[in-house]
């Protein structure tokens, strides 16, 4: 235990004093929306915990999200990888290819069954047996399928794994198809956008880790505390919408004055993501703060709802919230995969109480 | 033994190795190779193995939304497909963009190669070269001296940096849990670099992760996201306002003084840290000058960066354009993208078929009809390879050729095309980097050549980044804070047909987008992109694309473990998901196929 270097002694061996690590932790749960009272259980976590072994598929996808993974400023995606998950397969960034590959992904699932966390980047196409993504010389299915069997859950990756996203528009000549309608007994969580936001796929393996469960879903199986609001909601142009200015024409001079983009098309009223909140890369900007309107990336089949230009058309301006919970709960899809995924975290965590040796609080 | 039509003597009688997946690129690729006695390469096949189908999904949409479908091809050179689109839907439609939009343009694109170039060198290549495991060993004052010794003005070398990086990596291998470390080929002999050396290119690893992050916010600023910025046809989506009310909502004074920070951080990093790392590495690899390939006898750029808007022409682009054919670099032929006699697309050896064999097509007249078969000689089943026979068809990658000729696109193919046109700065660089190694011209034929033509970019990039950003401040202070022309963005204006092309050079090399609009909607969208060309299978004649030739002759170490094809195949930076996405233009329906 000794030998494994914890997220803790990172923090301390560049310089950082206990106050400002425990000031870390306040800010991490501050940044999840958690009570105070959950500070030390993070600190404890972070300063105790070996790293969780992780493996990263591809299925057809462009690999958006693994770039999107590495922007990540808080925590920096080489402390995630370095101290705080062991990524023993990804074949983006792993150094061996071919059968040493192979070798390294079998060894994983093997020594680690059941306690391996399956991140999976992009989806399987069905047609043509599979062979639409063939990896060592197979159906990507197959492999998708064998890691999941002892996966302890599953993360869907970005719109490709949540949705289908582009390759499944219509009309999905490929038959791309989202994990959980290829792996149907396994926790999964589904974090949509095309890309997620970096800080977004960071905090929920961290949150997992930290708290030793699956993040809160919604009834879509997304993480309550990232995908929970509208990005209308908490628009800092939300102002100009309900005083009723609006950019009528790009670069016109409400443009320039940063007015409401929803005639320009923009999808913010009815997608659910924290773009507006926590912002891009490092909370540099975001798509309406630079003047497009958002295309509703994180939501269900946002390449088949029309122009990325057409205005929300059932959207009336007092109307709004009314309609976008419509559209919200139409989406949501039945209840059951809610229950069950909360059946899972409860199983999940009867699994790890097995197998976590360190202590735990109760 | 076989010679191909472009000069590469294939023998299938040794020894078949296997690699699958290629790892540490872009998508899925599977390589097979055959090693005589000796372990060196004596056959090479180069198979795409995914397929998406993008432009069937294109059609029938609205021509101003496919840049973000493209986009979608990949998101690893993010906004280069995007900016290809909507140069097509200009140039069909006529639309012309402002000068801010076109400055703004290339700063993106100029930032993504920057972005693109070091993410591949540290974060993909590097490990080809660089030997994690072996860094332990360092000595860190050892290693702070070397530091010192390549890049003086380098803020991070002191012996204390490195000891700390040292024992962090010291304490990861120790843990026993080797992440993507795991399974590498860390005591082959084809890892030449003193541990020294190691401990500097794998502490600039990490230092080059915590930049790319920062590198990516020029997108961000005018984008709103990385990846996946958002474009617009007609200029670019973010609206100027240095003056007045409002400017908070707008690229204004700060955002302006945040793209020139990171201008800046670009410009040093490439100064401080990715030239003196290719030129150190390299140095100790002077004599692996293997992976040559097609880049001494067949390069193709279409150029990119236009210094004034809406003007395409060869002279002012500052990434040159041209073609060079048969080895000669004495003449450089110009390209033109709509001349269906120039690019064409063959699919003898890929998973396609256009009901006659030997046929090529050019994109606006190109049909794609999937067809999965494996070879007599293949061996395994359809749905569990072992061994493909690269006689029939291989690949989910098409062989686009330029009059007939499997070409070489990319970094060192945009290299060979400038200095062959006296590009004033390419020769400059070129000649600069060869004499500071000491090595004769034909060296740059090589996987170093290539790897280090990729750094030279990313350096001139810099230069050029800066270039538009001061050219953006000139325009705003001469009163102009256009970003977009509206007039043609109303579909009611369009004429009922158009047809048109647009080019950019990825950071992978050439790329071209043709569509056709048909009353307002797309009627065909063709995408010939860059791993396209690389990673082609052989065509109708028999060729062999540029990876393939690229193995070609090489000796291996330990012929089970791939360093020497990864590290070649790597130099190219494969694009799979780009590659591998063609579709019927047409909008024939697939064949039916059986679902699981």
């Amino acid at each position: 235990m000794s030998q494994i270097e914890t997220f803790y002694d990172v923090m301390r061996r560049q310089g950082i004093t206990r106050r400002s690590f425990m000031k870390y932790c306040s800010l991490t749960a501050a940044a999840l929306g958690l009570s105070p009272a959950m500070v030390p259980k993070i600190a404890e976590a972070m300063e105790t915990k070996p790293r969780t072994p992780v493996i990263w598929v591809h299925g057809l996808e462009c690999t958006c999200c693994s770039e999107s993974f590495i922007r990540s400023a808080h925590p920096l995606a080489k402390d995630v990888v370095l101290s705080m998950i062991s990524l023993d397969y990804d074949d983006t960034l792993m150094a061996a290819a071919g059968h040493a590959a192979e070798a390294a992904f079998e060894d994983t699932i093997q020594k680690y069954k059941g306690n391996y966390i399956l991140a999976v980047e992009g989806n399987p196409p069905l047609n043509e047996d599979g062979m639409f993504c063939i990896t060592g010389g197979k159906p990507f299915v197959e492999k998708l399928r064998h890691a999941a069997k002892d996966a302890k859950a599953v993360i869907s990756w970005g719109a490709c794994a949540s949705y289908g996203c582009v390759q499944a528009a219509k009309p999905n000549p490929t038959q791309a198809t989202p994990v959980h309608k290829v792996i149907t007994d396994k926790p999964i969580i589904k974090v949509p956008g095309c890309p997620p936001i970096a800080e977004v796929m960071t905090g929920v393996i961290t949150y997992m880790l930290t708290f030793d469960r699956l993040p809160e879903l919604d009834r879509q199986g997304r993480p309550a505390m990232f995908y929970g609001q509208r990005i209308h909601d908490k628009c800092y142009r939300r102002p100009h919408f309900d005083a009723g200015q609006f950019v009528e024409q790009w670069d016109d001079e409400n443009a320039r004055k940063g007015y409401c983009l929803y005639k320009m098309g923009c999808k913010g009223p009815t997608t659910y993501n924290a773009c507006s909140t926590i912002r891009w890369n490092e909370g540099t900007s975001f798509p309406i703060q630079s003047g497009h309107g958002c295309i509703g990336c994180s939501e269900d089949g946002f390449w088949d709802q029309g122009s990325f230009y057409d205005r929300v058309t059932d959207l009336t301006q007092f109307g709004v919230e009314a309609n976008a919970d419509k559209v919200g709960m139409a989406a949501a899809g039945v209840v059951g995969a809610g229950v069950a995924a909360h059946a899972a975290i409860t199983a999940l965590k009867a699994a790890q109480k097995k197998t976590q040796s360190s202590k735990e609080e109760a | 033994m076989v010679t191909t039509p472009n000069g590469f003597d294939l023998d299938t009688t040794g020894r078949r190795i296997v690699v699958d997946p290629v790892t540490r690129i872009e998508g899925h690729m599977r390589c097979e190779v055959n090693v005589d006695d000796d372990g060196v390469i004596r056959n090479a096949v180069s198979t795409g193995t995914m397929w998406r189908g993008l432009e069937v999904i294109l059609k029938g949409r609205d021509p101003r939304d496919a840049w973000a479908f493209t986009e979608r091809i990949c998101g690893v050179c993010t906004g280069t497909h995007a900016l290809t689109s909507v140069r097509a839907v200009e140039d069909a439609l006529g639309i012309t963009i402002p000068d801010n939009a076109n400055s703004i343009r290339n700063m993106m694109q100029l930032n993504l190669e920057i972005h693109d170039h070091v993410v591949h060198f540290y974060h993909l290549h590097a490990l080809d070269w660089v030997n994690p495991v072996n860094a332990l060993r360092a000595d860190p004052k050892a290693t702070s001296e070397l530091q010192q010794a390549v890049s003086p003005s380098h803020p991070l070398s002191s012996p204390g940096y490195f000891r700390d990086v040292q024992n962090r990596l010291k304490k990861f291998v120790e843990s026993g849990q080797l992440g993507l470390f795991k399974n590498g080929y860390w005591d082959n002999p084809a890892y030449l670099l003193p541990p020294e050396a190691d401990l500097m290119a794998t502490t600039h690893y990490l230092e080059a992760l915590d930049l790319q992050k920062e590198i990516v916010k020029v997108h961000t600023i005018f984008g709103g996201k990385n990846p996946h910025p958002n474009w617009l046809v007609g200029g670019v989506p973010c609206p100027i306002n240095v003056h007045s009310t409002g400017a908070v909502g707008a690229i204004n004074m700060e955002r302006l003084n945040l793209v020139s920070s990171i201008i800046d951080k670009c410009i040093e990093f490439n100064k401080n840290v990715y030239i003196p790392d290719v030129k150190a590495i390299g140095g100790f690899y002077k004599n692996w000058l293997y992976g040559g390939g097609l880049s001494s006898q067949a390069c193709l750029a279409y150029g990119d960066i236009p210094e004034n808007p809406n003007d395409f022409s060869p002279e002012q682009l500052h990434l040159p354009r041209g073609a060079i054919i048969n080895g000669n670099l004495n003449e450089v032929l110009d390209v033109d993208p709509r001349d269906p006699d120039q690019v064409q697309e063959f699919v003898d050896h890929s998973w396609y078929d256009y009901g006659t064999p030997g046929k090529g097509l050019h994109p606006w007249d190109g049909v794609t009809e999937p067809r999965y078969e494996l070879g007599p000689n293949a061996k395994g089943t359809k749905t569990n390879i072992k061994e493909l026979d690269e006689a029939a068809k291989y690949s989910w990658i098409k062989a686009p050729r330029w009059k007939g000729h499997a070409m070489e696109v990319g970094p060192l193919a945009r290299y060979v095309v400038g200095y062959a046109k006296g590009h004033e700065d390419i020769k400059d660089q070129v000649d600069g980097f060869l004499r500071d190694m000491d090595l004769p011209f034909d060296a740059i034929f090589s996987t170093l050549g290539r790897t280090a033509a990729r750094a030279l970019e990313s350096e001139y990039c810099g230069r050029l980044q800066k270039h538009f950003f001061d050219k953006l401040i000139t325009n705003i202070k001469n009163g102009d804070e256009s970003t977009a022309n509206i007039e043609k963005w109303d579909p009611s204006t369009w004429p009922k047909e158009a047809k048109g092309v647009g080019m950019t050079e990825a950071p992978r090399g050439a790329l071209g987008h043709w569509i056709k609009i048909k009353d307002g909607r797309i009627e065909n969208y063709q995408c010939v992109v860059p791993t396209t060309w690389n990673g082609s299978p052989r065509d109708t004649a028999g060729n062999i694309g540029a990876f393939e030739a690229s193995l070609m002759n090489t000796p291996m170490e330990r012929p089970d473990e791939p360093v020497e094809i990864l590290r070649t195949l790597h130099s190219f930076d494969p694009c799979l998901a780009c590659s591998t996405h063609v579709m019927s233009p047409d909008g024939e329906e697939l064949t039916e196929v059986k679902v699981r």
